[in-house]
Formats: C-alpha cells, sequence, structure tokens
C-alpha cells in the first residue's frame, strides 16, 4: 500500500495534465486564425478605387484621402482622465461618446479592430499623428474616400459607405470600416472599383512593437488597384435633365436606341452626391432616407411603377398588326368614347372615324378599345388571346425585370390570363373585363426606364438592347447580354404606320405646340390617374404627366421616358422636358426657349402639398400653375449658364 | 573480473534516455523562446540558448563525474555534502546576490549559482543516510522529528531568502517518510489540513466548523463501541481542524503578502467585486493568462518549432525558464504537450520502480526522494503553467532555461543512476 501513493499521485496528475491540455487545446475548440492573433499586427493597405467616367471622358469620380483612428479594445492601455480628455479633444469628441465608442467596440470584439472616428479631416490627422504613439491600442488607418467632381448623378453614381455587419458575415473579405458601395454604381461596380486591399502579417512583441514580417511575410499580399470604368451617362444631358426636374418630382431616362446605353437617368427631387462623402455620411444618409414625402433616395426612374396610360397604345396597335386584326387604314368611330354593355370609357372630342395614324396621334380611347377586343378575341377564349398579348407586350421588356446594371429596379407589371383567372376565376371574365389595359390603366404597370426601352424598340423598328450603364471597365469586355440585340415579337414592316403615327402626334397630335424645328421627333402623350389616402378615404390627385419618344424618326439616337408627377396632362410639363432634352441632346443647345423658360419657372411644390395641408384642394382642371421668383429663376439660368463647362 | 567491470557499467538506460529526450527537447523550446530573428550562431553565448548548450556540454562532464565516483561514496559522505549545501545556503545570508527579491544567488563574475537547487540533493542524501541508519526506527516519534529537522533546516534558510517556491518542494519529502513507515495518521491528517484550508478560505470557518462537526459526528456513531474513543477527543480534534481553518484565514489575510494573497485568491475565486477582479488579474494573472492562451493557441498539432506567435512575440514574461511549457504548448500543440507530460511520468515511474528495486534502503530511500522531488516540481510547475494551481516560481527539471536548475537536476538523478547500477553488488 505504502508504495502506490506516489506512484497513484503519479498517474492521477498525469491523466489531469493531459485532461487539461485536452480541454485548453483540442476541446475549446481553439481554431487558429492568423486574423484574430493579436500577436501578429495586420496591416491594410487600401488600392485606389477606380474613377468614373462620363461618355465623353469626363471625370465624374475621383478619390481624397481618409484617415480613420481605428482600436482594438483590448489592446487599450488604461488612461486617468485627463489623458483621455486631451485624446477626445484631438479627436473632437466628448467623453461620453469616447466611453460609448469604445464599449460599443469592445462588445463587437475585444480582439478585432473597429473603427472608433471615422475620415478625419486632414488637418485633424496631421495633428493626430505626431501623438498617435501615446495611445496604446489606437491606430490610424488611412483610406480613400470618393471626390465627387461633379453636383449631378447622386442617383447614377451612389456611393460608398462604412460595411455593416451583416454584410461582413456574407461577404468575409470586409472588414468592420472597410468602405463599399451603397447604391448606384458605386454598389453595382463595386467588386471593380473597389479592386484588392494587400495585406501585411507583422509580428509583435507584448510591448506592441513590429519586430518582424510574420513568416518572412510569405502570407502577406500586395494590393490590387480598382479599374476605372466609364459609364454611358452623359453628364451634360444628365445635368440638364436635373435642372429641368428642379421643383418637381419624376424621372427621365434617356436611352441611346442603338446601343442600349442610358444616357441620362435622372430622378427628381436630387441632391448633391457630395452630401454623401465623409464623416457627415451618416448624418445626411439619415435625413435623405427619413425623408418619407420627398423620398429622394427613391429612384423614380428605375423603381417607380405607373399606369403607362396612352403611350402604351402604341403596343396595342403594334400587336394588332402583327396579329392582322386590324389594318391601317380601317376606321372606327368615337362618340366621346366607347360603349361596351351599359359602361363606357370616355375619350376627348377629336373628328372621328379615325384610322390608326389619327388613333395614335390623337391618342382616341374608342379606337384602341376596338383594336385591343379583336386582339383578344381572335382566340376562341379571351384567356388564350390574353395570353397571346401578354407575350407580344412582354418582349418590349415590360413586366420583367430589365435585369441590367443598375442597382435598383422593378418589374412593373403585364397581365395575363392568369391575372384574370386569379381575379375572377377560370374562364369568368370576358375581354371587356380587361378593357382598361387598351389604353394602358388597369392591370398594366411600368418604370420610366420601360417605357424608355419600349420607345428605344419602337425606333429601332422591332429590337431592343438592355439598358444599361457601363460603356468601359479598363481592360475588359462588357457583359454580351448588354451588346446583344433582343428582338420583339412585332415584325420590322408593322411599325412604320405606328411610327408615323407617332411623329403625327407631333405634327398634328396631342404634342402639336412641342415641335422642335429642324428635328423629327417621334412622341405619344400619357396621363396617369393617381390616388392617395387621405386620412383613410382614397382621395384622386392630379394626374401624372407622361410622355414617351424618340427621334430622330430614321435611326433614332435617343428614346426617351418622361414622368413628371402630378404634372396633369402628358404635354404639359413631361412632353415639354422630352422635347427639350432630345434638342439639348441631338443639337447642343436650345432654340426653344419658351418650353425651357416654361419648365423652369413653374413648381409643381404647391401640388405636393395638398394632400399633406389638411384641407380640401382641387385637381387637374383645378389647378393652377405656379411660378417661382425671379431670383430664383434667375439662379436656374445661371446653372444651366454652367452646364456647358461640365 | 571482466563480468564486474560489466556490471558496473549496467546503468539503466531507459532513466538515461528519458532524460537525454527531456533535456534535448527542452533545448528546443529555450532555442524558441529566446531567439530574437534570426539565429546566427547557436553557440553564441550573449544568448540564452547559446548559454544553455554551454549549460548542457557542462552536463555531460558534470555526470561523467558522477558516474565515476565510488556508488559507497554517496552514501558514506552524505552527511559531508549536506553540511556543505547548509554552509552554502547560509552564506547566501552575507555574500548573496538579490534578484527579483530572492537572495538566494552567488554572484561569480557574470555567472550566478543557485545553491538551492543543489540542496535538494544533497537533503535527499541525508534524509537516505538517516533512515538507512540501522539505529533509526521511523515509527518512533524522536526519529521523525529528527528527519523532518533535516528536511526542514534548509527548507527554512531558503524561506528565510525570499524563495518560498522551492521551499514548497521540500514537502516532496513527505511521500519519502511515508514510503519509509510515518504512520497513516500523519497521510490523513495532512490531508484533512490542506482540505480544511482550502475549505475554510473558500467558505469561510463557520461552514468549514459544521462541516467538520458534521463528520465528526458520523464518524463517531459509525465507529465500533468499544473501540470508540472518548467524546472529549473527538471535541479536540474539532477544536483544532476549526482552530487551523481560522488560522489559515487569519494568514492568508495578515501573514501573506499582497502578490501571494491574490495568487490564491484567483485560484480558489474568491474575489467576486469585478472590478477589483479585473485589476488583481492584471497585477498577477498577465503570465497566467499569456501561458494560457499560448497553449490555447497551439491547438492539436501546434503552430511548428520557431512558429509560435505568441512565443515569437514574447508574450509570455519568464518564457525560458518557468513557463517553459507555454512553448511546448504553442508550438509542439496537444500532442507535444502530451508526450512532454508522458515523458516525465515515465520519468518518475521508472524511477519510483528502480527505488523499489534497490536491495539497499539507502539507495531506496534516495530514489524515492529524486522521484518525489522530480513529481513535485512538474506538478507545480505545468500545473501553474496550465491555471490549474496557484503560481508558484519552480522550474520545470531538465526543461528550464538555467545552469543550477540543469545541474541540480543533473546530480540528484545521476547520483541515483550510479547507486542503482551498483545494486548488484550490493549485498
Amino acid at each position: 500500500m505504502r508504495k502506490l501513493l506516489l506512484l497513484t499521485t503519479v498517474l492521477l496528475v498525469g491523466l489531469v495534465f493531459i485532461g487539461r491540455l485536452f480541454y485548453l487545446q483540442v476541446y475549446g475548440g481553439y481554431d487558429y486564425n492568423v486574423y484574430e492573433d493579436n500577436a501578429i499586427r495586420k496591416v491594410y493597405n487600401y488600392p485606389k478605387r477606380g474613377y468614373v467616367y462620363d461618355r465623353n471622358g469626363k471625370l465624374l469620380v475621383a478619390n481624397q484621402p481618409s484617415y480613420d483612428v481605428m482600436v482594438i479594445p483590448r489592446e487599450v492601455e488604461p488612461m486617468d482622465s485627463l489623458e483621455i480628455n486631451e485624446f477626445c479633444q484631438l479627436l473632437k469628441i466628448t467623453r461620453e461618446d469616447y466611453d460609448k465608442k469604445l464599449e460599443r467596440a469592445t462588445n463587437y470584439s475585444p480582439r478585432l479592430s473597429s473603427p472608433f472616428v471615422s475620415q478625419l479631416s486632414k488637418s485633424d490627422y496631421a495633428v493626430l499623428q505626431e501623438k498617435m504613439r501615446k495611445y496604446e491600442g489606437f491606430y490610424i488607418q488611412k483610406r480613400s474616400l470618393r471626390s465627387y467632381q461633379t453636383t449631378i448623378g447622386a442617383n447614377v453614381l451612389g456611393d460608398i459607405g462604412e460595411v455593416n455587419r451583416g454584410i461582413i458575415a456574407k461577404q468575409p473579405y470586409y472588414r468592420l470600416g472597410d468602405l463599399i458601395g451603397k447604391q448606384g454604381i458605386e454598389q453595382t461596380y463595386e467588386k471593380t472599383l473597389r479592386g484588392v486591399k494587400g495585406i501585411k502579417f507583422i509580428q509583435k512583441d507584448r510591448f506592441n512593437k513590429d519586430i518582424e514580417p510574420f513568416k518572412e511575410g510569405k502570407l502577406d499580399t500586395l494590393p490590387v488597384p480598382g479599374k476605372d470604368i466609364t459609364i454611358t451617362i452623359d453628364a451634360k444631358l444628365q445635368a440638364y435633365g436635373e435642372l429641368l426636374m428642379t421643383n418637381k418630382r419624376g424621372g427621365i431616362i434617356a436611352i441611346e436606341p442603338s446601343s442600349g446605353e442610358i444616357l441620362a437617368m435622372i430622378s427628381g427631387p436630387s441632391y448633391n452626391p457630395n452630401l454623401l462623402v465623409g464623416r457627415d455620411r451618416s448624418k445626411n444618409f439619415s435625413k435623405l432616407y427619413n425623408d418619407s414625402i420627398a423620398k429622394p433616395l427613391f429612384d423614380r426612374g428605375l423603381q417607380a411603377m405607373y399606369p403607362p396610360g396612352s403611350p402604351f397604345k402604341t403596343l396595342n396597335a403594334l400587336v394588332a398588326l402583327q396579329e392582322g386584326v386590324v389594318t391601317e387604314d380601317e376606321r372606327f368611330s368615337c362618340s366621346l368614347g366607347y360603349r361596351y354593355g351599359n359602361r363606357k370609357m370616355g375619350c376627348h372630342a377629336h373628328r372621328s372615324p379615325v384610322n390608326m395614324n389619327t388613333g395614335v396621334s390623337q391618342s382616341c380611347n374608342a379606337y384602341f378599345a376596338n383594336v385591343y377586343r379583336r386582339i383578344i378575341d381572335k382566340y376562341d377564349s379571351p384567356a388564350e388571346g390574353m395570353d397571346n398579348w401578354s407575350k407580344h407586350i412582354k418582349s418590349f421588356g415590360l413586366g420583367n425585370y430589365l435585369n441590367n446594371d443598375l442597382s435598383v429596379g422593378q418589374p412593373g407589371k403585364v397581365p395575363s390570363a392568369e391575372t384574370y383567372d386569379r381575379g375572377y376565376g377560370k374562364n369568368r371574365w370576358y375581354t371587356t373585363f380587361t378593357i382598361s389595359n387598351a389604353i394602358g390603366q388597369g392591370e398594366v404597370l411600368a418604370t420610366p426606364i420601360q417605357l424608355a426601352n419600349m420607345a428605344a424598340a419602337i425606333g429601332n423598328r422591332g429590337y431592343y438592347y438592355t439598358p444599361h450603364i457601363i460603356k468601359n471597365i479598363e481592360g475588359e469586355i462588357i457583359p454580351l447580354k448588354f451588346t446583344t440585340p433582343k428582338r420583339t415579337t412585332i415584325d420590322k414592316e408593322h411599325f412604320e404606320p405606328v411610327v408615323q403615327g407617332m411623329f403625327d402626334v407631333y405634327n398634328k397630335g396631342t404634342a402639336e405646340m412641342l415641335r422642335v424645328k429642324g428635328i423629327d421627333i417621334c412622341g405619344k402623350t400619357g396621363t396617369a390617374e393617381n390616388f392617395a389616402i387621405i386620412d383613410s378615404v382614397k382621395t384622386q390627385l392630379t394626374d401624372h404627366s407622361i410622355f414617351v419618344a424618340f427621334a430622330p424618326k430614321d435611326n433614332p439616337k435617343i428614346a426617351i421616358a418622361v414622368f413628371v408627377e402630378n404634372g396633369y396632362f402628358g404635354s404639359r410639363f413631361a412632353g415639354r422636358m422630352a422635347s427639350l432634352m432630345i434638342e439639348y441632346y441631338i443639337r447642343g443647345e436650345i432654340t426653344r426657349k419658351d418650353m425651357e423658360s416654361f419648365v423652369l419657372r413653374y413648381s409643381l411644390e404647391h401640388e405636393y402639398q395638398k394632400p399633406f395641408s389638411g384641407e380640401p384642394f382641387g385637381i387637374n382642371r383645378q389647378t393652377t400653375l405656379e411660378a417661382i421668383s425671379e431670383e430664383e429663376y434667375q439662379k436656374l439660368m445661371r446653372l444651366k449658364a454652367e452646364i456647358p463647362k461640365l | 573480473m571482466l563480468r564486474e567491470n560489466q556490471r558496473r557499467f549496467k546503468f539503466d538506460w531507459i532513466t538515461i534516455i528519458l532524460f537525454l529526450l527531456l533535456v534535448g527537447f527542452g533545448y528546443l523550446n529555450i532555442l524558441s523562446a529566446s531567439h530574437d530573428g534570426d539565429i546566427a550562431n547557436y553557440f553564441d553565448t550573449s544568448q540564452l540558448y547559446g548559454k544553455q548548450l554551454i549549460f548542457i556540454g557542462l552536463t555531460f562532464v558534470l555526470i561523467i563525474i558522477i558516474l565515476s565516483f565510488e556508488a559507497k561514496f554517496y552514501e558514506r559522505f552524505a552527511s559531508i555534502i549536506y553540511l556543505g549545501a547548509l554552509l552554502a545556503l547560509l552564506g547566501l545570508f552575507i555574500f548573496g546576490k538579490e534578484i527579483n527579491g530572492a537572495r538566494s544567488w552567488y554572484g561569480i563574475g557574470s555567472m550566478t549559482l543557485q545553491p538551492s537547487e543543489f540542496a535538494k540533493f544533497a537533503t535527499a542524501l541525508a534524509v537516505g543516510k538517516y533512515i538507512s541508519d540501522l539505529q533509526t526506527n521511523m515509527q518512533t516519534l524522536k526519529d521523525q522529528l529528527r528527519v523532518v529537522a533535516i528536511i526542514f533546516v534548509p527548507a527554512l534558510f531558503i524561506l528565510l531568502q525570499n524563495d518560498a517556491g522551492s521551499t514548497i518542494v521540500y514537502l516532496a519529502f513527505f511521500f519519502v517518510l511515508y514510503r519509509e513507515g510515518l504512520q497513516q495518521i500523519y497521510l490523513v491528517m495532512g490531508l484533512s489540513l490542506i482540505v480544511l484550508a482550502i475549505l475554510g478560505l473558500k467558505f469561510g470557518v463557520l461552514i468549514t466548523a459544521l462541516l467538520a462537526t458534521s463528520i465528526l459526528i458520523i464518524s463517531f456513531f459509525l465507529r465500533k463501541k468499544k473501540k470508540r474513543e472518548s467524546i472529549f477527543q473527538y471535541i479536540l480534534v474539532l477544536l483544532v481542524a476549526v482552530g487551523f481553518s481560522y488560522g489559515v484565514k487569519l494568514f492568508y489575510e495578515h501573514g501573506l503578502k499582497a502578490h501571494q494573497q491574490n495568487r490564491i485568491s484567483l485560484w480558489l475565486r474568491l474575489e467576486k467585486d469585478p472590478v477589483k477582479l479585473e485589476r488583481m488579474k492584471k497585477a498577477e494573472a498577465y503570465n497566467l493568462i499569456q501561458s494560457e492562451q499560448a497553449i490555447s493557441s497551439g491547438g492539436l498539432v501546434g503552430k511548428g518549432f520557431l512558429q509560435g506567435t505568441r512565443t515569437t512575440g514574447k508574450f509570455v514574461p519568464e518564457q525560458e525558464t518557468d513557463y517553459i511549457f507555454s512553448t511546448v504548448g504553442e508550438e509542439w500543440g496537444f500532442l507535444g504537450s502530451s508526450i512532454v507530460v508522458l515523458l516525465f511520468v515515465f520519468l518518475i515511474i521508472r524511477i519510483l520502480y528502480l527505488a523499489e528495486a534497490q536491495k539497499s534502503q539507502f539507495s531506496r530511500v534516495y530514489g524515492y526522494g529524486v522521484a518525489s522531488i522530480l513529481f513535485v516540481h512538474f506538478t507545480i510547475n505545468i500545473g501553474m503553467v496550465m491555471g490549474l494551481i496557484p503560481t508558484v516560481g519552480i522550474p520545470l527539471p531538465f526543461f528550464s532555461y538555467g545552469g543550477s536548475g540543469l545541474w541540480g537536476f543533473t546530480i540528484l538523478l545521476f547520483i541515483f543512476v550510479k547507486l542503482d547500477s551498483n545494486k548488484i553488488n550490493e549485498w
């Protein structure tokens, strides 16, 4: 027995030790990760973010250096309050901020670095850099921020901001404090613009002093610079469009039909992209984000789905010709509308009967109601007819995502038999139930970019290129899907009567007033009824003003869709703006000064206040135009004069 | 005659191989823990690893010297060696050099020598000599006290020189005395006192007293009536127990230095105030936390020789000496660390096995002493580095950097190897 005491004790201790080792090294799940090893300093080297140029080579977005103070909470040495106060003064934060920020960083991870104060100004950095050594656990990380060379195109260019934890969890490339494209092309071309950051691993000692490269630098990587990109936007056209949209809400999309390149992409109200740079970014962003009335971050050119209204009629005419249910000369009569059963779809006063050309140019509802019924009723059942119609309409890029390189978008809506089967029950509906589709109301919804694309497809007589914004990436070919034409289901020869009808809209139709000498514009006016819920009552507001156009008539250079919220009839605002944009793009100057001064002088802000005024208000016919002050008008004119310098 | 000669060289090679493995592996880890950047010259004596290589070289000279003496020499001169060691310890009070608050070193030029490392084998020899004396009877209190005195005197000197860690090592001799016939009751008492001390500190004297009372009452009734001691004896035991527990508490609160108090407090998790705990950890547990992190980060197979990030960065203070095991943990992982633990266990068991096989009582007692001392060092050092027991600064035998330690343990071990090789001649 006496011999066994020491023996058993030795064995026991050996066992306990191996158990403890197992607990510490194996069971503890300690998976060695060099990124989490606080004995290794990780020095990141951020590459230059790619520049952005417009289609004419004008630099839009460049970089500026920025300095972040980063913290690794575990390495922060305790300081007395005097030292902390001095540090706070250097950082221009309060003592409470200091505690709060440190706590937040600790909660995220005591081991990993978090941004402590982001984006110091150059002068703050200069002062701080001298004294940084004193504050253990803090260091300065150089990054590159965006520097916008322009005040336009906020919705196009987007911005970059700090990654959030959700993104880091999904994409481990990013670390807290890194910047990532948040909107616009910064978001869609993030990887191209960003490049790849380099990293150096440096062995530290316990005094936080660097000793040597870790593993002789075998794991280190060099940064790969981001690539410059050229976008399809014409900065001048964009600037002009934004000027026209001043004091209005809506969207303008201009496309080059021969390539699908987006020339301008305006969303009103807009904002200065420089607001979203630097230390004030989050403050300014919340301001924009929380503006739930004007919604400046809502890209109306891409995201707003409206009933397309009359411009949609052109497609019904094309489908009817393709299906052979009407000829271009066939006439239908219209007596202030179209009667079906005991109901009536109203129309305005014009001569009757009308053929296709006049139907389009006068935007006759009765004509298109007849045509639409023939399209659907060509087949044995309305369901079959509806699906066939739907297929034709969708071939114009409506009713689905365009699947392009823009950061946001909406599919719009094109009904099919299934839509009505769901609403009424299978085979329990008739063509007349869907008659609103004839005039682009009812179940059809489209975004301005879809309408512009539709205009491009008509201008091209039957095909389009997916509208896109990338023109050139340094050393890369742009995706094939942007350079391959997409054919519509309508044969080329059916387009001429419709194009002629759209041309006559300008010659003798609803846009006669908007003619621009020397440019053959084809267009189509439209209005869309719209409603808002005010005090839980569905209330009709002034119609949206819509216009779709392309020019010149043959081999069009530009296709455009303009949407002005509550702008009343199509030619009032949208039509004028479309004509001005076309002239500006094709001619480089404006001859219709009267049209320009109308658009610039009249504001719709009072119209937008109405639903919030709490008082009864009139719409459409009962609205008046309100002019801005002469001073403001002169300011806009000065802005216009600046544009050629872009 | 030839046969005689062969027998003379019949050393236990298993022990020697285990020794060589430990020293060799220890050197590699010292190299890791002490190098700065590139290693230009392994013999660079301005570096710790260079010095250690020289210490190891001298060790072999030392081994040859030890093995070339007659085995009987050690028994005969045990008392002289012991007295010499005592004198060396005493001399420290006059000539000693103070390092880190302990007056444990002689300075010879740039070298230092730590006599307490050599006092261990001297004490083991003296204990062996005394117990194996025919006139000694370990059952008598008188002889027990004398042996304890032999052990106590050097321990006291070392304690007075402020080297509490090395003092604790002398508790190792309990295993020797127990093996040689110390009554069972001492074992029970010893264990009881340890339990009482821990309970008293952790749960307070009152709860300890209640526990002790209930245990005594139960054992009182379990005991057969005839054999039962008088109730007063039970009460006396209870009083002693409670008194001891209270005494430990008082000693903990007033007798210990602040850092010792903190170490025990951290070990038993006595501090509840998170602010104070944090401060205490910063002050006392820095080494431990760094060492545990280094060990943990090694994972299953370690980061590789010379690749330990925390070792290279010198995050663990004292890593080449007392905390050398954390280097093993980081660079060689669970596999390497377990092998080191097993090497120690094998070595100690091997010595025990050999000790039991000795024919002379002197050799057996000495062997037991060797095994016990190695065991206590091994347990306290590795236990401390892994946070199982409170911080006590003693080296890991054969592993830790330092000439005195390496030589002290080598002499300790190889005297036994010599004694063992001679057992054939002992009749």
